[in-house]
Order: structure tokens, then sequence, then C-alpha cells
């Protein structure tokens, strides 16, 4: 579909406060009510908008340590990415997986309540995951930015 | 700590699936009145247990063809100021999250651009300029996935 600078507008808004009712949203970009509903609408339908989520202060909810762990794979094995990443899955305590091209594969988001905890889910469900060649890991300190705004 | 029930829990994982459930939704796929659900909400976010809301983005559609995460480690430590990189680091747009990290880098960034030469160029001109960056690693993301996380073990 085509995207012009309306549409632009009225995402860069959005983005920035997904909790905005189509009438705040509508003031915001300088459209009408109708324009605006009309346009999220389309835009919605086309797939440009996938839709809204919560997001989880996993911290609150007492999971202090969160852990980006960076993973080579033995890549002899043609099944070693589907086989990780299913068992990946089956751990609860992932909150993410991307993969790679670049010198890592994959890359898994771990939550864990203290450093005990996290060492009982590194040693049991992480060493565990079938093809490691190799893990690396990066332990969260602060968050800096996470808006994951795109620069429309 | 925020404590959650059954019912609690069952609401932070529809709505970390759709943020945009009403309260009426809520409350009748759970069993409660409008009101109740719209109290269980309301705590949900007023304890902190919801941050924020994420707008989900087809990237590709809008002409970002590229996602690239990024450690950054910086050079000279010590002598860089953190607040210095942090401070220049959030300015650039194209950057859409920046975690501080311990291991073998200091910073773990996420950025976006059209293209790879679009990147490249977001690379020389705005990360490598970062006031004590050192070495960059970049991952070209090929496909992500989020998941629910441990919702049901939650006390």
């Amino acid at each position: 579909m085509q995207i012009d600078d309306t549409d632009r507008r009225l995402l860069r808004r959005l983005q920035a406060n997904p909790g905005l009712s189509t009438g705040e949203l509508a003031e915001l970009a300088g459209v009408t009510p109708a324009t605006c509903s009309r346009r999220i609408e389309k835009l919605t339908r086309a797939g440009v908008i996938r839709g809204q989520h919560a997001v989880i202060d996993w911290g609150s909810l007492g999971y202090e340590v969160e852990v980006s762990l960076r993973f080579t794979l033995d890549k002899t094995n043609p099944r070693a990415f589907d086989e990780f990443l299913a068992a990946a899955r089956a751990v609860p305590e992932v909150t993410e997986i991307q993969t790679f091209l670049g010198r890592v594969d994959v890359r898994l988001h771990v939550i864990a309540r203290d450093m005990g905890h996290y060492q009982q889910i590194y040693r049991e469900k992480i060493l565990t995951l079938p093809h490691i060649a190799d893990i690396e890991a990066l332990m969260q300190v602060a968050v800096i930015a996470e808006g994951e705004a795109l620069p429309l | 700590m925020i404590r959650l029930d059954e019912i609690d829990r069952a609401i932070l994982r529809a709505l970390a699936e759709d943020a945009t459930l009403s309260a009426g939704a809520l409350g009748r796929r759970f069993g409660l009145s409008q009101p109740a659900a719209w109290r269980r909400v309301r705590r949900l976010h007023d304890e902190g247990a919801i941050r924020r809301r994420r707008l989900d983005l087809d990237r590709e559609a809008l002409g970002f063809g590229v996602t690239v995460f990024l450690g950054v480690k910086l050079a000279a430590k010590g002598r860089v100021s953190l607040e210095d990189f942090e401070r220049a680091v959030r300015a650039i747009p194209e950057v859409q999250l920046v975690h501080h990290v311990l291991g073998h880098y200091d910073y773990r960034l996420r950025v976006v651009a059209r293209d790879l030469a679009d990147f490249e160029r977001i690379l020389r001109r705005r990360i490598m300029t970062l006031p004590g960056a050192g070495e960059v690693e970049a991952n070209v993301l090929l496909s992500e996935e989020r998941r629910p996380g441990p919702i049901q073990d939650v006390p």
C-alpha cells in the first residue's frame, strides 16, 4: 500500500503514545476524527499496523535479572536451527528469540528472579539446548532507551 | 512487588497479546463485570506490572528493510563518560533500543535502516563517531519472536 505523509504523521504520534483515543490522535496529527479512524483502519487492514502489546515490567514481578545470550550453532547439522529454536521456545524464561546473519546465529533474552535462579536456568535449560557451538552472555545493567520507535 | 492471582495473570497474558482489549471484552472472557476488569487492569498499570504499550508496525512496509543488533565496546574506559555516550546515542533517530550491559560489550543497540547501504551510512557517520565508541559488532536480524514469558510462574 502507498503510505503518504498523513499516514506517517499518524503513525509517528501513535507510536509515541499507543494508548491515544481516535479523537486525541486526530487532534495531535491535525486531521479530522473521521479521517483518522479511516486511515488507521486502512493501515490495520493492510497489515502495516500489526497490533499493540502491553509490555510487561518483569522487574516489578520479581524478575530482577535480564541476560542477553548470544549463540553460535553447530551448522554442520542442517536441523540445528529448527531444533534449537523449538527447544528454546519451550523455556518459559525466554522472552525473545532472534536469528541473525553475522557472527551470532541466535540471541535469547532470558529473565530470572535472581542470580541463583539464573544459574539454575542456565545450567538446566540453556546449556541443554541442542547444537550449541558457543555461548556469550551480556548481563543487562540498565535500559537507556527502549521506545523501539521507527524514525518515520 | 506486586502479587497476582490467576485472573490477573490471565489478563496480563491477554493484554501482552492485544493491548487494545477493552475492560468489557476482558470481563466477558474471564467472567468479571466490566468495572471489576477495569479495576484489575488499572492496578496492573498503577503498580507497574505493565510498563508501556508497544505498537507493532510492519517495518518493511514502512521502508525499513534492515534491522541490525549492535554490540558496542567503549574504547579507553574510565576516560569516557557514559553519560556523554548515552546522550549521543539516544539522539540517533535510527536507534530503537539501548541497553547498558556487562560482558564483552558495554552497550547493546537495535538499529533500523532502509537497506544495507543506509545502514553503512548510519554505522560510519553516527555510530562510529559516538563519544568513546570502540569495537562495534553488527548482526543483521533475520527473524524475531516475542515470547509470553513465565507469567504462570509469577507469585
